[in-house]
């Protein structure tokens, strides 16, 4: 128990007094995952809305494959990358291997299954008519797809929370595909992995508590405009 | 009274599903200014053919031409769309106002939004919900809620409209209010207006002409009356040939009563009409009464006609017989009834029913 | 349908591209490549605190980005045989003359050394205080049956344990009094402190947390208990693309006076002695003495 107050009090002095490397980490956490969340949420509804809406045959072996994908062990994915990255691997020649794009391509990769799969669902969720309704109405086939995005923006933002929630708090692909290097690709998680092999507990908790506070206050103003998207 | 020219012609239309046909039209012309309903069992194809004809359907072999030039490339298909409206039987609202659900066939066609403002407020006075402005869709009744979509479909003043059985989910009352301002919409601006429904009363009321359709194909189209009492083939006779329908001209009124005069006969009615009207009429079977000889009951009825069986089916609990009497008039009797009334079909009755019994569809003015 | 594939397709590739675009140069720091140098060492050295000390100053100094990618022993000497480090900083003797030896490094050189240290609670139910050698203290721990918590990752540490076990002839895998906990050194004393037992760790790590465990010093001292750190370029001849001229600067910084001195007074003030003992220059036969 003592560990948590000390944790707690810990987070409350590194936060107030402005400590440069816990808000450089905390900075760096938020661009990471805000940057992969972005990716995700462009190629995630797009592709996601386009399957829905468009028959194929395999269709259903595609959506089973998105299916399984949200559930991809960030640890699988880190693996995998680190091995596309590395200098001998076949987009070695980019090198970017241990930088930030690294862990951003990695958990993009990690979100966009999520992002897909949730966007998928939801457009397929939408009235079997509705399509054929908003043709009706004169649009194009690119007006059409908009208007049935933002009929669906409910769960789109469910997805986006989804996407970022599994993102800021994801380590192992973090770690093997960013190196934990100090100032450059230490984000919230691997520090606070580090922290706790090292045996600072309390470090550990205060920089964990951080994480919270940030994916709370994320999650909480999106879900702000979930919420007030719904007509009185 | 001459049709205009056809708005929409239809040449050898075929839809395909699996290797099976589901539409096979070779010929159908629709008339500007005119209501086409298109009435059969589910899976004669009704729908099918509002899609192809509103062009959402996209693979069917055939030719469909909207004011004689084809619709074919990508460009006249949208600029056709651009040109018709369809309404199907859920409202399908978009998550917002009423307002801007009404709006939203102008707002795709890029007017700002000021400019919509005019237009959403016509139609919604038009259907009458005008107090429901602000109110999000998710919060309308029934009734409201297809208020607003036909609204929206209105509001971009569409040359042609495709309604896709409407009414099918409201209430009688709701209903029957909805079609009261559709009818008197239709006819104030004009549209041409192609429906499928499967209420035959919804189709009677509001159609130039009627198609029924059965297994993809027309079986029959004409007016009303032509359907409902010269059905062309068995299909058709047993799906419509139910209720008396016939189309006579007014010769006399007298305080709420007039009399109609069909094929030589003079029936007594009740309603406002006007000496010189052509009145559309209906009487449901059960409120003919048929006996062997004129008779004392007989004499409160103000409609007795003598008349030759045509034919007796069994309905189940009752019997339907068709008559001719001079008109053709269908009665329904209990099996009880068949039986002490000795009805053959070939014999002779009287058929008899009251003023109150004959309901006035349309009325056309001279 | 196959249109409005080819549609977003083309939306995505757009998309794609400009995500790309964007997150490389927000994020990435803009410097030319050949400035970076990827250095693999262990995660005990970077838990000491040293190289957050020395590595700023050769970065000002030579203007190259060190990326220090922390991992245990084993894989630090698998990055630099697939050519995925440029410059390697272990404490594994045994596996990096192989390595040499096998081609995969040149430049072995000697840079500092520290010493582990056997601890335990202070009751010593054992009785490994005053034991002559590591060997016999061990011999002491399995006879007893005292708890003994081993990292059990074949990390440098857990290399050296295991060479004891061999010392004193004793196979402690699957006894049960031997605990593997598979964890970093900070955790793993943490774990020990915990459950009071004995273990084996570094005197840096043992001394930044020595205030919060409870554990004290046993036995230390002896030879066979020295962690010698050298610093090892990866051979650039067969792997071309690693950043020889890099790793080299890297090395020399490493073994140069100045850093010695630095080495040599690292932790003094902090925790009243030294957390390291440079060597560069010696021979290895001159360690300890």
């Amino acid at each position: 128990m003592d560990i948590i107050i000390e944790g707690i009090k810990q987070a409350f002095i590194l936060l107030f007094t402005f400590d440069p490397e816990v808000l450089g980490i905390t900075w760096l956490s938020l661009e990471v995952s805000g940057t992969a969340t972005l990716i995700s949420l462009m190629i995630g509804v797009s592709v996601g809305t386009a399957i829905a809406l468009t028959r194929f045959p395999g269709k259903r072996f595609v959506i089973s494959l998105i299916n399984t994908g949200m559930g991809l062990p960030p640890v699988v994915v880190g693996l995998f990358v680190t091995i596309f990255l590395w200098r001998n691997g076949p987009l070695g020649f980019l090198e970017i291997l241990y930088t930030p794009t690294a862990i951003i391509i990695a958990q993009a990769v990690i979100a966009t299954p999520i992002v897909m799969g949730i966007s998928l669902a939801a457009i397929q969720n939408l009235p079997a008519n509705l399509r054929l309704q908003i043709l009706a109405l004169g649009a194009t086939r690119l007006q059409m797809v908009w208007i049935l995005v933002k009929e669906a923006r409910l769960p789109l933002l469910a997805a986006i929370m989804a996407g970022f929630g599994g993102v800021i708090s994801e380590v192992g692909a973090s770690i093997m595909v960013g190196g934990n290097i100090k100032g450059y690709t230490r984000v919230l998680t691997t520090a606070t992995v580090m922290e706790t092999s090292k045996g600072n507990f309390d470090i550990a908790m205060a920089l964990s508590i951080i994480l919270l506070l940030l994916a709370f206050a994320i999650n909480a103003a999106l879900t702000q405009i979930q919420q007030r998207e719904r007509p009185r | 009274m001459t049709d205009g020219n056809p708005i929409l012609e239809v040449r050898n239309l075929q839809v395909n599903r699996g290797g099976v046909s589901v539409l096979n039209i070779p010929h159908l012309d629709v008339f500007e200014g005119k209501v086409l309903s298109l009435i059969g069992p589910n899976g004669a194809g009704k729908s099918t053919l509002l899609l192809a004809l509103s062009r959402l359907l996209k693979s069917f072999r055939g030719d469909i031409f909207f004011k004689g030039r084809k619709i074919s490339s990508n460009h006249s298909i949208l600029s056709y769309r651009r040109n018709i409206s369809m309404v199907f039987q859920e409202p399908l609202l978009f998550d917002t106002t009423v307002f801007e659900n009404v709006a939203s066939g102008l707002k795709i066609r890029g007017m700002k939004k000021d400019e919509t403002k005019s237009a959403v407020e016509e139609y919604l006075e038009r259907f009458g919900i005008h107090h429901l402005v602000n109110r999000s869709a998710r919060k309308l009744s029934g009734g409201e809620a297809q208020r607003t979509s036909l609204a929206r479909a209105f509001a971009i003043k569409p040359e042609i409209i495709f309604l896709d059985e409407p009414f099918s989910s409201l209430d009688p009352p709701t209903r029957e209010s909805l079609i009261e301002d559709l009818d008197r919409i239709l006819r104030e601006t004009g549209t041409t207006a192609i429906m499928a429904t499967h209420d035959q009363m919804e189709a009677l009321r509001l159609s130039d002409q009627i198609a029924v359709m059965n297994l993809g194909e027309i079986a029959q189209i004409g007016p009303p009356e032509q359907i409902m009492n010269y059905p062309e083939d068995e299909f058709v006779a047993s799906f419509v040939g139910m209720e008396t329908i016939f189309a006579g001209r007014v010769t006399k009124t007298h305080e709420g009563s007039f009399v109609v005069s069909i094929s030589g006969r003079d029936i007594e009615a009740l309603g406002i009409v006007t000496t010189g009207d052509t009145v559309v009429c209906f009487i449901r079977p059960e409120n003919v009464v048929l006996s062997k000889h004129p008779s004392e009951e007989m004499s409160s009825a103000r409609n007795v006609f003598p008349g030759t069986i045509v034919r007796i089916t069994s309905m189940g609990l009752f019997h339907k017989v068709q008559l001719d009497c001079g008109f053709p008039l269908f009665a329904y009797v209990t099996h009880q009834s068949l039986e002490n009334l000795s009805l053959d079909e070939g014999g002779d009755v009287f058929a008899s029913f009251k003023a109150t019994a004959v309901h006035v569809i349309r009325k056309e003015k001279k | 349908m196959m249109r409005r594939f080819k549609n977003f397709g083309i939306f995505l590739g757009v998309m794609l591209v400009f995500a790309f675009v964007v997150s490389g140069t927000s994020v990435e720091a803009a410097t030319p490549q050949q400035k970076n140098i990827i250095m693999a060492t262990t995660t005990s050295t970077q838990d000491s605190g040293l190289l957050d000390v020395l590595l700023p100053l050769f970065e000002r100094k030579t203007g190259y980005f060190v990326k220090t990618i922390a991992v245990g022993s084993g894989q630090a000497m698998t990055m630099g045989q697939k050519g995925e480090a440029d410059v390697l900083l272990v404490h594994s003797p045994a596996a990096e003359k192989k390595f040499v030896a096998e081609g995969y490094g040149i430049n072995r050189r000697l840079v500092m050394h520290n010493d582990f240290i056997i601890v335990g609670p202070k009751s010593d139910t054992a009785g490994i205080k005053g034991a002559k050698s590591s060997g016999e203290a061990f011999k002491r721990i399995a006879v007893s049956n005292a708890v003994f918590m081993s990292r059990g990752d074949n990390s440098g540490t857990n290399s050296k344990e295991k060479e004891i076990w061999k010392t004193a002839g004793i196979n402690p895998e699957g006894q049960k009094w031997y605990q593997q906990t598979g964890l970093g050194m900070g955790q793993t004393l943490s774990v020990a402190a915990e459950k009071k037992t004995y273990t084996l760790a570094d005197r840096g790590t043992y001394l930044a947390l020595k205030k919060n465990l409870g554990l004290d010093i046993l036995v230390e001292g002896d030879p066979i208990l020295l962690n010698i750190y050298h610093v090892i370029e990866v051979n650039p001849v067969k792997w071309p693309k690693v950043n020889a001229a890099g790793a080299k600067a890297f090395a020399d910084f490493m073994v140069s006076g100045q850093t010695q001195k630095i080495i040599k007074r690292f932790g003094v003030d902090k925790f009243g002695s030294p957390l390291f003992f440079p060597d560069a220059g010696k021979k290895d036969e001159m360690l300890g003495k």
